[in-house]
């Protein structure tokens, strides 16, 4: 079986994405992402984007971190949200429980205001997923059959496929 | 820090290449762009300086195809060399999965890779983590300088531990794709638990 540092179950999926659902229709936002500390995509809700939701990702993580890093420079725990103003559409970023990253992209039909004040009570709620996400994984890090020693090899033969000159 | 999502079916595991400044870590991720098929890579993001020097960091994910109905998603980073940029180094390494260190054959540049090598252990301790705990595989790039220094000679100075190394010249994509191929499938194997 294959084992990851964190696994998402179905169950968990879909609570993280209720709790972005109602964060999107109540914020008005235009999309709203969770993203892990190395720039993972978990979920995304929202209409398509016309843009690349990986490299966004990797950027938002990484952005993250820097401020993280800026944060400690100044003598601070950390930011636990960043806010980057554009003239048509804004983001708002918000730290959630081991190191997952909430994103929330809006224009101007709502505001900041009432964009923050719905984060926070998403935060709450994600917080409380991720932490019984984690204490699941003390457990169970899902006994798929899928994810045997075949899975391992057959993706062996892809990377050699794959990765050839 | 892999990822499995067992909804979307999805593992996602990321890749390091560390070095000295100007040792060929974009040129490395250069060449896998250039050769893969756009079906199984990304976005390339370089967040490079006006020179054309990796300030933050390059990034390319690459996907593999479904094996029993999960796909498995490789993102590789580059850091940038150069030693004044440790920080961002540094937060490039947090959750990584596995480390490539293209280091320079050229005897110019000997210093500068043990300096890299260096900073490269002091870096993961911060996250509490050792080269012994994470796939890690050495490239030995530049291998058409006419100052490189013997393989075996490098082995001996910079790789005593024996991991897995490989000669390479990444602007020509010689040794590029062996070097991932045996990183990734190192990442693979740490995923199965026995």
């Amino acid at each position: 079986m294959v084992r990851a540092e964190w696994a998402i179950f179905d169950e968990d999926f879909w609570a993280i994405n209720n709790v972005l659902d109602d964060l999107l229709k109540s914020s008005k936002a235009g999309n709203v992402m969770l993203i892990d500390r190395t720039g993972q995509l978990v979920s995304h809700c929202g209409p398509d984007v016309d843009f690349d939701l990986t490299s966004f990702a990797s950027l938002c993580a990484a952005d993250f971190e820097a401020n993280y890093q800026l944060a400690k420079l100044i003598g601070e725990k950390d930011f636990s949200t960043l806010y980057h103003q554009g003239a048509k559409d804004s983001m708002f970023l918000g730290k959630i429980h081991k190191g997952v990253i909430l994103v929330v992209l809006f224009d101007k039909t709502t505001t900041l205001g009432l964009v923050r004040l719905r984060v926070k009570r998403a935060v709450d709620e994600l917080n409380r997923i991720i932490e019984t996400l984690y204490e699941k994984l003390q457990y169970r890090n899902e006994e798929y059959d899928a994810l045997d020693e075949t899975f391992t090899r057959e993706v062996e033969a892809e990377i050699d496929n794959l990765f050839a000159d | 820090m892999s990822l499995i999502n067992y909804s979307s079916r999805e593992i996602n595991c990321k890749i390091v290449y560390y070095g000295p400044g100007l040792g060929g870590k974009t040129s490395n991720i250069q060449y896998v762009y250039e050769k893969l098929a756009p079906e199984t890579k990304g976005k390339l993001v370089t967040l490079a300086t006006e020179m054309d020097r990796t300030l933050f960091f390059d990034f390319l994910p690459l996907e593999l195809g479904e094996v029993k109905g999960f796909k498995t998603r490789f993102h590789l980073y580059t850091v940038p060399g150069q030693v004044y940029y440790n920080a961002s180094r540094k937060l490039i390494l947090r959750g990584v999965d596995g480390i490539v260190f293209v280091a320079d054959s050229s005897e110019a540049r000997f210093d500068a890779n043990i300096e890299a090598l260096y900073n490269l252990h002091e870096n993961l301790k911060e996250y509490d983590l050792n080269l012994e705990q994470i796939p890690f595989v050495i490239q030995w790039n530049k291998r058409d300088m006419p100052d490189a220094i013997p393989v075996a000679e490098l082995n001996e100075e910079l790789n005593p531990e024996g991991f897995e190394n490989f000669e390479a010249v990444a602007v020509n994509g010689v040794g590029v794709f062996d070097t991932l191929k045996c990183v990734a499938k190192l990442v693979l194997r740490q995923l199965q638990t026995t």
